[in-house]
């Protein structure tokens, strides 16, 4: 179950976890030979027909426009169809900066898509909150759910972004269908509705640059 | 009531009055004074001591007015033939960073008729109670504007119908962020706003019968309608 019920208090296990993802393959060895090939077969269609599920919600969202227009023709990397149903989705592509009051709606639409899914936080806002560190701003969409390829930039230029869904298709090819946990669902700690620790999220959260010179009063 | 249409004619054929100005573009606007706009000496002359303090600021005229009156004022600035500001752009307020100077409650009206642009503002001394008139009963607009006002500030705008949050979600619990007090970060830890907007269930609120399914319920298929009208939501 991943990181689920994971306690405040004992930070990311790195140890257990690189346990249970790694997959025994000896590569000189003919043995798999069948389930390997398939996976490069699945993988090899699952990465060129991603169809994103595009969450624009700032300028990130113009840029991903103008790599889904002519010029830069996202289709060309299968990604034809944009799926604005989170149903039909493959990769939640989040442009754009979250505030807190949309943070249930984007897990929403993330629990909604089927698997296998994937996440590509577009821009620096989705990934850290960007300059908007202050009371209303999610400070990266990774505390709300998991996230596959972050792409930097404010905005990134349609180049970025198809860097970053080159790298997810890199990804999906790498994954193997032996790998039984590559496909589980995080589940949300159900009294705090966080799925990584409060702890970890303040100190990713720390202001950094500039914004150290604030104050936090208490409350 | 008037007749609409007629409103929309006077707008497309220009000015309400015939000796009311040409459009034009205003040149060589000085900072401070110059010309008022005639609303203000009507008001005075109207209102008399309620109308505190006339302002002009790069041309535009800011009228400070005694907060107890404001509902009276703007719905004469509304229904005068004279006067006719029949819009209302906006509804905000100031606070100042110098503590001991009032925190100002702002409406912008604008006469299209007469072409005429006007601020009202009604001062709120420091530790007096935040309320002001609403003027929903006048500008229907004015609800979403109110809301958000009391929603960043926490003015209570007395008539208002429905005066919650708007921006932040409905149980946000750290105060209002405009608010010179409001630290930029929140009051709470990132790890606890986090926690109470993943607990906000927007659906309990906006619900998918409210949004839509209310208004095709006819042509919904049978078995959905019966689940419907069983009371089952469709939120998920």
């Amino acid at each position: 179950m991943g990181l689920t019920a994971r306690p405040d208090d004992t930070g990311i296990d790195a140890g257990t976890a690189g346990a249970l993802t790694e997959v025994e393959y000896d590569p000189s060895s003919q043995q798999g030979w069948v389930t390997t090939r398939l996976d490069f077969l699945v993988n090899w269609g699952r990465a060129n027909s991603l169809w994103p599920m595009p969450f624009g919600t700032a300028c990130c969202a113009i840029e991903f426009m103008a790599t889904a227009a002519s010029k830069f023709d996202l289709a060309r990397f299968g990604m034809e169809r944009l799926a604005y149903t989170p149903r039909q989705a493959d990769v939640l592509i989040c442009a754009g900066r979250v505030p807190f009051k949309l943070a249930p709606i984007l897990r929403r639409i993330w629990q909604q898509m089927p698997q296998p899914k994937w996440c590509i936080s577009m821009g620096a806002c989705a990934s850290s909150g960007g300059m908007f560190d202050n009371y209303a701003v999610v400070q990266g969409i990774d505390t709300i759910i998991p996230v596959d390829v972050y792409v930097p930039g404010c905005p990134p230029r349609p180049e970025g972004l198809m860097y970053g869904i080159r790298m997810l298709q890199q990804k999906v090819m790498n994954e193997r269908m032996a790998d039984k946990t590559l496909r589980d669902e995080m589940e949300p700690d159900p009294r705090s509705h966080l799925y990584i620790p409060p702890s970890l999220i303040d100190e990713l959260s720390e202001p950094f640059g500039n914004s150290i010179h604030q104050t936090r009063s208490t409350p | 009531m008037k007749d609409v249409t007629e409103t929309f004619e006077i707008v497309a054929a220009g000015a309400a009055v015939a000796s009311g100005p040409a459009p034009t573009t205003p040149k060589n606007v000085p900072h401070r004074g110059g010309p008022e706009n005639p609303s203000a000496e009507a008001l005075r002359a109207q209102f008399g001591d309620a109308i505190q303090k006339v302002d002009v600021c790069w041309g535009e005229t800011t009228v400070y007015v005694a907060g107890k009156r404001l509902g009276e004022i703007v719905r004469w600035l509304h229904d005068d033939p004279s006067q006719q500001y029949d819009y209302l752009a906006d509804v905000t307020a100031v606070e100042y960073r110098e503590t001991e100077q009032p925190l100002e409650v702002v409406w912008h009206l604008r006469s299209l008729p007469y072409r005429r642009f006007l601020r009202l503002k009604v001062e709120i001394p420091k530790g007096a109670a935040l309320e002001a008139d609403s003027v929903w009963e006048i500008y229907k607009g004015a609800d979403w504007l109110e809301r958000e006002c009391y929603d960043m500030f926490g003015i209570q705008f007395r008539g208002h119908p429905d005066l919650r949050r708007i921006l932040m979600w409905e149980q946000y619990k750290e105060g209002y962020p405009l608010r010179k007090d409001f630290p930029l970060r929140g009051r709470f830890s990132r790890s606890e706003q986090l926690r109470q907007a993943l607990a906000q269930n927007p659906e309990a609120k906006y619900s998918m019968e409210e949004l839509s399914i209310a208004d095709a319920f006819a042509e919904l298929p049978k078995d959905m309608r019966q689940r419907l009208s069983a009371g089952e939501r469709t939120g998920e």
